[in-house]
């Protein structure tokens, strides 16, 4: 328990190094420590699915920020900042953590999950499904409607980024 | 307690979303965002003392952890993973047009683009 507990103040300690900090290079590599942490805490919540999920996602979205930032001048200028932006901003996030806790009263306690839904996905997915993950009967089995639009969500994305790598070839052609 | 710290993470991404005005920062905070949503999800599916939702052997229904939150957030992990690198093709494209990531400067470009053109 306290290891999650620990997991999740790095978290914070990591996403508030990775905001806060001048190199950009420093903030993509500080982000990809938080996403590590992530992962290791998917594994103590008894989730290695996810965890071998995040794992690639983070090591895929480092190398991508990494090819984005290391040929660009990584150095964020020293602005002089806004105070009543940031003083608003401070008051609205401080209403929005007071709201969370009645949010919090309202979800069930730690440790004891509303299993309305899924003890019928428990107790069926071997009989109905063969499957001995429950995970992957109810991703790729009960709820495969989800995944395909999930799909049908990432090769949108990848036709967008198609899209603007082919427009800077053609534009690159046509300048030079 | 525990997800308290989660929203925590959360603001700490809205506050970057709402007050840096580097591009990759801003990406930044749209990954701190998704990973506080993910382990909350994950948080509310926990049991204590529960097990991996794989069946075994000698494996009882009632102490394993909630599969339901899983797969949920399995698949919106890989739907977060497309739109950061939708955006970091963004942000790379508006480098290469504006030779800056801060949001101001290429406001700045923009407006005054007529006199840029002429000296290009």
């Amino acid at each position: 328990m306290i290891d999650l507990y620990i997991l999740l103040i790095l978290m914070i300690i990591g996403a508030v190094l990775a905001l806060e900090i001048k190199d950009l290079l420093s903030a993509v590599i500080i982000t990809g420590a938080v996403g590590l942490c992530l992962s290791a805490a998917f594994l103590l919540l008894k989730a290695p699915d996810l965890a071998m999920t995040q794992l690639i996602v983070e090591i895929v979205l480092v190398i991508i920020l990494v090819r984005a930032t290391i040929f660009t001048d990584s150095r964020v200028q020293q602005t002089k900042r806004n105070y009543a932006n940031f003083i608003a901003v401070l008051i609205s996030i401080s209403f929005f953590l007071g709201a969370s806790g009645y949010v919090i009263a309202k979800l069930p306690i730690f440790g004891k999950p509303l299993m309305r839904i899924s003890r019928t996905y428990l107790s069926e997915a071997l009989s109905q499904a063969s499957v001995n993950n429950v995970v992957a009967a109810i991703t790729l089995d009960y709820r495969i409607f989800d995944t395909f639009l999930a799909l049908v969500a990432l090769f949108t994305c990848l036709i967008a980024i198609m899209a603007l790598s082919r427009a800077k070839s053609k534009e690159q052609k046509t300048n030079f | 307690m525990i997800y308290f710290l989660c929203f925590i993470l959360f603001s700490i991404g809205i506050y970057g979303v709402l007050v840096k005005r580097n591009i990759i920062k801003l990406i930044i905070s749209t990954m701190i965002l998704n990973y506080a949503v993910y382990i909350l999800l994950v948080l509310m599916g926990f049991r204590w003392q529960g097990q991996v939702p794989v069946f075994v052997s000698d494996q009882e229904i009632n102490f394993m952890v909630d599969p339901l939150p899983q797969s949920m957030v399995m698949v919106a992990m890989i739907v977060g993973l497309a739109v950061t690198a939708l955006l970091v093709a963004v942000a790379m494209r508006l480098y290469q047009q504006f030779k800056t990531f801060d949001i101001k400067e290429i406001i700045e470009i923009k407006t005054k683009k007529p006199e840029v053109d002429n000296n290009a």
